[in-house]
């Protein structure tokens, strides 16, 4: 990983991974070369709005608002989930 | 008995082709390749996407031989992309042309990866018997990472090239590859019968793996590297294909559907075909996808094994190709009592060093190929 993730930082899935419901299965998936990723609903929720033209300040403001819960854990949660992704190779920012 | 009915498939492989400018003697393809005029027609083909998607397989694998060896490529890209498959074309990137690229990626082409045989003109071009190949690939690397598609470099390892494995990890971040597949050749097919001259030695396949495991760690967001290990040295063996008609199904050129690969090398089974019935139905009704479901078919030691349901008594091609019986412990575990005795064969072969090469090709139509070094 090149730069550090930040409230400036758009997040978007990169070319070659897509996101979409596995209904045979009955789930959220991430389909990434050779993998597939299982993800909560959670985690799709945030992956909705990582479309790369929010940044993530809003991404966090957006989910705090949607859950009720305060920005500062959101964030901490959000980074955690962005910045494993990022190691996978199925995030870019 | 097989549970019923079976989850539903992750991956669809197909063969579409066994038609390959190379020639690569690990080649996991079956020696009895199948002839150009028996392949399946492109609407077959479509409906075998549209019905393992409807099955709830999500990743298909464009694969053969070389599958751009196919004309209408493009189209069955395009098919597998509606049928809502992700889609991977295998490739060894000869014949994959800038206008060809520009088709697949228009026909919603989701990754591509590229086999490399060695990482300099001299040792690729001589394991792949094809001259240029080297110089080819690279090109092909280029313009794929400069359409934005994701790229895989696929290195089968074997003794001619186990020592490039640092070199192969150096050439995929130079080519800026996301993924690179460091595939220590599994002996099937063309590859078991060059074993002799394509296996490596212990030491040296322990040294490569903590190569691989020091650079996953440096290259962690900038490389996924995969690694298969060569299972003759492994303690424990490999839940093959994800354990037989769990999670995968293979489709030959000619339409006969596969649990794995290498499936028709086990005698007896009857193996159903796309022409005369639909995926589903194979996948959940032809007795051959069903006889090694479940743990019913163990013998011991795997029956009462607490690793059955890990690796599934391993693979069962590799139990009937060397115990000599697809119900057998797969001899690549430590319980097998043939262990000591394959990994030693295998200690043999690769001290002796030199041993002839038969390099893959379809018998009847493409002329020979010069002998190997």
């Amino acid at each position: 990983m090149t730069a550090d993730l930040d409230l400036a930082s758009r997040p978007h899935l990169p070319r070659g991974v897509r996101m979409r419901r596995d209904e045979a299965r009955g789930r959220w998936i991430l389909l990434a070369p050779e993998r597939i990723f299982e993800i909560d609903d959670v985690a799709a929720n945030v992956l909705q709005l990582c479309d790369g033209h929010r940044d993530l300040k809003s991404i966090v403001a957006e989910l705090a608002s949607r859950f009720s819960a305060p920005e500062a854990r959101i964030q901490t949660d959000v980074v955690a989930m962005l910045n494993d992704l990022r190691s996978k190779r199925v995030l870019e920012i | 008995m097989a549970p019923n009915p079976p989850s539903p498939p992750i991956g669809l492989l197909v063969e579409l082709t066994h038609r390959c400018p190379l020639s690569c003697p690990h080649c996991s393809n079956p020696l009895a390749l199948e002839r150009p005029a028996d392949e399946l027609e492109t609407g077959v083909w479509a409906r075998v996407f549209k019905e393992a998607a409807d099955l709830g397989a999500l990743h298909v694998h464009l694969s053969g031989g070389e599958p751009t060896a196919r004309r209408d490529i493009v189209e069955l890209t395009r098919a597998a992309s509606q049928a809502g498959l992700y889609t991977n074309l295998i490739t060894s990137g000869i014949g994959v042309s800038e206008t060809l690229l520009a088709g697949l990626v228009e026909a919603g082409l989701d990754h591509l990866q590229l086999s490399f045989q060695g990482t300099d003109v001299e040792t690729n071009d001589r394991l792949g018997g094809y001259s240029g190949g080297y110089v080819k690939k690279r090109a092909v690397a280029e313009m794929t990472t400069r359409a934005g598609v994701p790229l895989t470099i696929n290195a089968v390892i074997h003794r001619g090239n186990l020592h490039q494995v640092g070199a192969f990890i150096d050439l995929a971040v130079e080519l800026g590859a996301r993924r690179l597949e460091v595939a220590h050749t599994q002996y099937y097919g063309w590859a078991l019968a060059n074993r002799a001259a394509l296996m490596p030695a212990k030491d040296k396949v322990e040294a490569a793996i903590a190569l691989v495991e020091d650079a996953r760690k440096r290259l962690s967001g900038t490389l996924v590297i995969d690694m298969v290990v060569p299972d003759y040295y492994a303690r424990y063996p490999k839940p093959c294909a994800g354990g037989w008609g769990r999670l995968a199904i293979n489709v030959t050129p000619v339409g006969k559907v596969l649990p794995c690969h290498a499936a028709e090398s086990i005698p007896g089974l009857e193996f159903w075909n796309v022409r005369d019935h639909a995926l589903g139905d194979i996948w959940r009704r032809n007795p051959a996808f069903n006889a090694f479901r479940g743990y019913e078919w163990m013998q011991e030691p795997c029956r009462s094994c607490e690793r059955k349901a890990v690796d599934f008594g391993g693979c069962r091609c590799q139990a009937m190709a060397l115990a000599g019986d697809a119900r057998a412990t797969d001899p690549a575990c430590w319980k097998s009592p043939l262990h000591e005795t394959i990994a030693n064969r295998a200690a043999e072969e690769a001290a002796a060093g030199a041993a002839a090469i038969r390099w893959r090709r379809l018998r009847e139509t493409q002329p020979a190929q010069p002998a190997g070094p």
